[in-house]
């Protein structure tokens, strides 16, 4: 387990490179959830003195921002492009098909942590429209079928997921 | 990299759209077969950027002649370097088919999505190697800016661009050479210049030829007297991040970018910005707080950002697209540039097509050409013998545009009094399938989640309109719907700030001037015409069709299927989710699923025996 002294550390270790450069904010809070998954109470703290604002203004910034997770999520995160193209091309029964299939409702996680599904605005991969993202690796052109066979029915969870 | 005349190079697209269908794997099979086959001595093997024609991914081009590969597979490396380069004969099966003649095409130029476009701003994308700078160099690279540094003043280069009729690409149309030269004007020090790369098409021309968007934003810098440069990108968009720092390292290597260019007074550089993810963001007034690491929301002008942006500085904020044609004009002279496109819209439009169209991908044409050009000539039309319904431009805040508006030009004003925009440059095309009422939902909803609240119009009102919009869908709409739709627009488009508010209107409003028929058969008849809206179909069996094969009971989701082997299959319509999962499933020699809206089938309550004689055999 993580304890809240770690976190501070490691948010310190993490930000000190960024020290003295003239955008600071978002770069840090970039950086320090990109090792620890999310931003958790202790590492806003942290991130606002270095960059000498308040928590408050941290916390503002982390809830206006669709990038920025205030809880953990899970080690595959399904990100499906609700942008226009995406749109035109089905995204919504694509998203439908995948919540079914991993018993997820958006911005939900499951009780193994395995997967979370999230939507996103725009990918930038509209020519492959509808798609969506597993970490870092694009899918695209998607039916139902590859759905079904991305998601096993194995994936399928029967406990109540965490939000 | 000399290159001697009998040298062949195999161009593969690694852009974000090939990539994801395993393009750097089809690089090194490629490489391992030309080492394989003793050619490394006469064949190159080239990365490049985006080519536009996404849908036909993973490209692969062979230069010097030009034959185009659509759909290349790593186990095709074999025979695409045997045919090429050996056998000197073009490998049939992966050339382009032209849909209509289903005739291959051998050459990039022969091929209509290429032959009708007019590509400056994407010159260089999917033919050069964007992470090498010598390729942008043996391209005239950077000839705009050793011009611009040792002949001409700030001025000059202002009232060159002013003369050019360049207008803002990011949406607004804003004339570039007006807003340099108020920023130029600006009192306070040091000046900031932005370069906007937020859109699809952006990240398409930073992944394919960062250096044109650098030498822009350099030209840019110096007009207006800037010493210091963001590029907001964002944070998804890896690739444009990598090649674009890529190309800074090469250019500040050469003296091309950081302090004394080129041996002058003049010093500039520039920093990667990464956006977080909020639409809103596009506002140029918004995009700049979230630089300084805010919420990005935009607030009341004036002051303008030219003179009061970054900081409190002043800074002008452009467009990758518009930074990437300066150094054109630059180069070819104002008079050129004005020279293409209409009165008021000079020089190209890049667009995405999207949507229920048959040529998925970026294109170029020249302002002022027609949709009805755009779609049908170089996109191919509509897939799958669909019918045409509608186009919406600009992205999800721009209008609904239907056939009779295809003749329209693509043009800032033109596209603005039909109802819609210019906007980012998206072309998303719908089919007969798309309901305009559902549509003109999603992408209100996408409006209401991405609006910062900032205003309350934008912020209350947008979740109201979808709340009336939803009602409408769900077979409860009133009469009264769509004109307290009008007036909620009205109050939003007076009362924003900024241009998603404004603009979020569009869709609604086209939707319900140009389809009304549609809405009013959602009110009146409690019926969707395209069969979209789930509260108002539903799904039925017919017992004359249904051979009592169960594939549809076995994949409901809902269980709501009865039946038995040889029995027809009746589906619960209580426990249904409309998810027409069985209307996928059923085997199309059956087609028995039948979707309908506002009519009554005629089905038996209980599975019953098949019919003899009915059917297939």
């Amino acid at each position: 387990m993580v304890t809240e002294t770690d976190v501070r550390k490691q948010t310190r270790d993490i930000i000190a490179p960024l020290k003295g450069r003239q955008i600071l904010l978002i770069p840090a809070m970039q950086a320090v959830q990109q090792k620890l998954g999310y931003l958790p109470p202790e590492a806003m703290e942290e991130i606002g003195e270095l960059a000498g604002v308040s928590t408050n203004i941290v916390y503002g910034v982390t809830t206006f921002y669709a990038q920025f997770r205030t809880k953990p999520v899970g080690r595959r995160r399904v990100a499906v492009c609700r942008g226009n193209a995406c749109n035109v091309r089905g995204s919504e029964r694509i998203l439908e098909t995948i919540g079914r299939a991993l018993n997820l409702k958006v911005d939900e996680t499951t009780p193994d942590r395995e997967y979370s599904l999230e939507t996103v605005a725009c990918l930038g991969a509209c020519a492959l429209a509808p798609a969506m993202k597993i970490n870092e690796e694009t899918v695209g052109k998607l039916t139902t079928k590859a759905v079904e066979d991305l998601f096993p029915k194995k994936a399928k969870q029967e406990g109540t997921p965490e939000k | 990299m000399a290159q001697s005349n009998t040298m062949h190079q195999i161009l593969v697209c690694q852009g974000t759209g090939c990539e994801s269908s395993k393009s750097a794997k089809i690089n090194q099979a490629l490489a391992e077969e030309i080492k394989r086959s003793g050619l490394s001595d006469s064949v190159q093997i080239k990365t490049t950027g985006c080519h536009g024609f996404c849908q036909q991914g993973p490209i692969v081009v062979i230069e010097p002649e030009g034959i185009f590969y659509t759909g290349v597979k790593i186990e095709d490396a074999p025979e695409v370097v045997k045919s090429s380069f050996v056998e000197k004969k073009p490998l049939e099966r992966l050339l382009y088919h032209d849909p209509a003649t289903n005739k291959a095409i051998p050459l990039y130029k022969d091929i209509q999505f290429y032959s009708q476009q007019h590509r400056l701003i994407l010159r260089n994308c999917g033919e050069i190697n964007p992470e090498e700078i010598e390729d942008y160099l043996a391209r005239g690279g950077y000839t705009a800016l050793k011009k611009v540094i040792s002949s001409m003043e700030p001025t000059q280069v202002i009232s060159e661009i002013q003369r050019s009729g360049l207008r803002g690409r990011g949406g607004a149309g804003f004339p570039t050479g007006k807003k340099w030269e108020a920023a130029y004007k600006a009192k306070g020090s040091p000046k900031f210049a932005v370069c906007n790369a937020g859109a699809f098409i952006d990240r398409s021309v930073l992944e394919a030829d960062p250096h044109s968007v650098l030498e822009g934003m350099v030209i840019a810098a110096y007009a207006v007297g800037a010493s210091q440069g963001y590029m907001y990108v964002l944070a998804d968009y890896h690739l444009a991040m990598k090649r674009f720092n890529l190309a800074m390292a090469e250019a500040r290597k050469r003296n091309l970018l950081g302090k004394n260019i080129l041996g002058s007074k003049f010093s500039f550089d520039v920093d990667i910005s990464q956006g977080a993810g909020a639409w809103v963001c596009g506002e140029s007034r918004a995009l700049l707080y979230s630089i300084e690491g805010k919420r990005g929301m935009p607030r009341v002008k004036p002051p303008l950002s030219v003179d009061a942006g970054l900081w409190g500085l002043p800074t002008s904020t452009n467009n990758l697209r518009t930074l990437a044609s300066v150094p054109l004009i630059i180069n070819k002279g104002a008079d050129w540039f004005a020279g293409i496109g209409t009165e008021g819209s000079k020089g190209t439009a890049v667009l995405g097509l999207t949507g229920k169209i048959v040529n998925n991908g970026m294109v170029e044409v020249p302002m002022g050409t027609t949709l009805r050009k755009v779609i049908f000539d170089i996109g191919g039309g509509v897939p799958g013998g669909k019918r045409f319904k509608a186009v919406q431009t600009g992205g999800p805040s721009g209008g609904c545009l239907p056939e009779s508006a295809l003749d329209l030009p693509v043009d800032f004003e033109a596209l603005s009094k039909a109802g819609s925009i210019m906007g980012s440059g998206a072309i998303a095309v719908m089919d007969e399938d798309t309901c305009m009422v559902n549509a003109a939902q999603g992408f209100l909803s996408f409006c209401r989640d991405e609006s910062c609240g900032k205003c309350v119009p934008c912020r209350e009102g947008l979740p109201m309109m979808v709340e009336i919009i939803e009602r409408v869908t769900a077979g409860k709409g009133k009469p009264e719907d769509m004109s307290r739709l009008r007036e909620m627009s009205d109050t939003l488009i007076q009362g924003s700030l900024c241009g998603l508010g404004r603009t979020a209107p569009n869709p609604v409003l086209t939707s319900m001037r140009y389809f009304r028929d549609e809405w009013e058969a959602h009110i009146n008849e409690k019926r969707c015409p395209a069969l979209v809206c789930k509260a108002l179909i539903n799904f039925y069996i017919l017992p004359d069709k249904c051979q009592g094969c169960g594939i549809c009971a076995r994949a409901c989701p809902a269980d709501a299927i009865t039946g038995a082997k040889r029995m027809v299959h009746v589906i619960d319509q209580s426990k249904c989710i409309k998810c027409a999962t069985c209307l996928e499933k059923c085997p199309p020699k059956f087609s028995a699923v039948k979707k309908v809206s506002g009519e009554a089938v005629e089905v038996p309550k209980e599975p019953v025996p098949i019919a003899a004689g009915t059917g297939a055999k």
